[in-house]
């Protein structure tokens, strides 16, 4: 099981308390857990990736284990302990003014 | 009888609701909080059925439906995909640039239809649904109008702000795109024209050019479908024959840019404008809020000041921020940068804030119930 953490406004949208787990199929790479998190949760397509080009969108990021996966490809493996759930990926809205 | 005004902020949406009255007036809301709501409007055909374009730059557009009058909502479709390949419009350097969707400016329900709305977007576009908002199609005949290369975003953008629709002749629209112009179809969307003739602007650099002006809004009164009033850029201007020619109707105002403009819901001659000092300093003249009456179909302007701030006022309303109810005393609204939202309930003499401290206001839209 995959733990996401998603930022606020995301939550509210997907109507979800905390964060989310979620079954991935095959090789756990950041395309594959985004494919599934809008499976379950299909308002939140587009809302993190472009709907057809599946472009991040500018300002939001991918952390895990305390590194920065938003600028590698989207089928760069995750880390093992996001696989294993220790821990989360997080999708976070990047800190800006407004 | 009553009225519900539906309010867009910059920080969620706001429900505004009173009796025939308009004296005591409830508060929902915020709907949508931290989004910006560009626009909310109510379908003539069923005005419980409400639909709100909700944006964001971190996280973009997402749409909303209600079906109980704005109790609660549902998401519906977000995905606006423009029509083939987009081509360019010019961009701020004058260079081609990709259309790019970014947001839903306006949403413009069908007369007759409540599952059919017109969304007018930016990059400017005009998209359409028939199944209630779960899928928007691009009506790709006005991107395709021959002048959309040389179309080139104003300040806030290349948006798609104003969509008004004949009653008489839905088939028969007209939009407003900032800065190219205004444009209508008399076939439902498959095809436009530029009618722009009569409109003069200086910042261009031909100045009566087919396409190229910055129209900040359209209004039009329902029993006189062919005569529009415009806000523009800088002028007040009227056409008699839709749009095949303006003319020029700011007279008296104290200055003649501003951003919304609206038509009593009973009088198609009586028509409502807020001047703004120009277009470097957007707000009020003298820290005076003032909305201009004309009751003459523009020329001859009198200042409404009874009951708005008259010193120290320096907030701006922008074009979608203006609206009229159809009760019998008709309802005027606005509301603007500061937060608040301001009713008159007898066409403009006397006036009150229903709100003071909202996040800043980008529409406003009454409905009467």
């Amino acid at each position: 099981v995959i733990r996401v953490v998603l930022p606020a406004h995301l939550r509210t949208l997907a109507r979800v308390n905390d964060e989310v787990s979620l079954q991935v199929e095959g090789r756990a790479t950041l395309a594959a857990v985004l494919d599934a998190l809008e499976a379950r949760y299909p308002v939140l397509c587009g809302t993190i990736r472009d709907h057809d080009t599946h472009k991040r969108r500018a300002f939001v990021r991918f952390f895990a284990c305390e590194e920065d996966f938003s600028h590698d490809p989207p089928d760069t493996p995750l880390p093992e302990a996001v696989v294993t759930g220790a821990e989360p990926l997080l999708v976070v809205g990047a800190m800006a003014g407004g | 009888m009553g009225v519900r005004v539906l309010v867009g902020t910059r920080k969620g949406a706001f429900i505004l609701t009173s009796d025939e009255r308009r004296e005591d007036w409830s508060v929902s809301g915020p709907h949508f909080a931290g989004w910006e709501i560009y626009h909310l409007k109510g379908s003539p055909a069923d005005p419980n059925r409400i639909y709100a374009s909700q944006s964001s730059g971190w996280f973009g557009q997402v749409m909303q439906r209600s079906n109980d009058g704005g109790t609660t909502w549902e998401p519906i479709g977000n995905k606006f995909s423009y029509d083939g390949v987009p081509g360019t419009h010019q961009w701020y350097d004058g260079t081609p640039h990709p259309w790019e969707f970014k947001r839903v400016w306006h949403l413009e329900p069908s007369p007759g239809d409540p599952d059919t709305v017109f969304a007018g977007v930016e990059d400017a576009a005009m998209f359409k649904t028939t199944d209630g908002g779960q899928n928007w199609q691009e009506l790709p005949g006005l991107r395709g109008h021959g002048s959309g290369p040389r179309w080139q975003p104003g300040a806030g953008g290349l948006c798609l702000h104003t969509i008004v629709i004949d009653p008489a002749n839905p088939r028969r629209m007209y939009i407003a795109i900032s800065a190219a112009g205004a444009f209508r179809t008399d076939d439902g969307g498959e095809t436009w024209r530029a009618i722009n003739r009569g409109l003069r602007s200086e910042g261009i650099p031909d100045p009566d050019a087919e396409v190229g002006h910055c129209v900040h809004r359209i209004a039009m009164h329902p029993s006189r479908p062919s005569v529009l009033f415009m806000q523009k850029h800088w002028d007040v201007m009227r056409t008699d024959d839709a749009g095949e020619s303006w003319r020029e109707v700011s007279g008296n105002l104290p200055t003649d840019f501003g951003f919304a403009i609206d038509v009593h819901a009973h009088e198609p001659e009586t028509i409502y404008v807020v001047p703004i000092k120009s277009d470097s300093e957007h707000f009020p003249l003298e820290g005076k809020l003032r909305v201009f009456r004309s009751r003459t179909g523009g020329e001859d302007w009198e200042a409404l000041t009874n009951g708005l701030p008259q010193r120290d006022c320096y907030v701006n309303v922008l074009r979608n921020a203006m609206a009229v109810d159809r009760l019998e005393s008709c309802g005027v609204y606005f509301g603007t940068t500061g937060g608040q939202v301001y009713v008159s309930p007898d066409g403009g003499n006397q006036w009150r804030a229903i709100v003071h401290d909202l996040p800043p206001v980008l529409s406003v839209e009454a409905q009467s119930l």
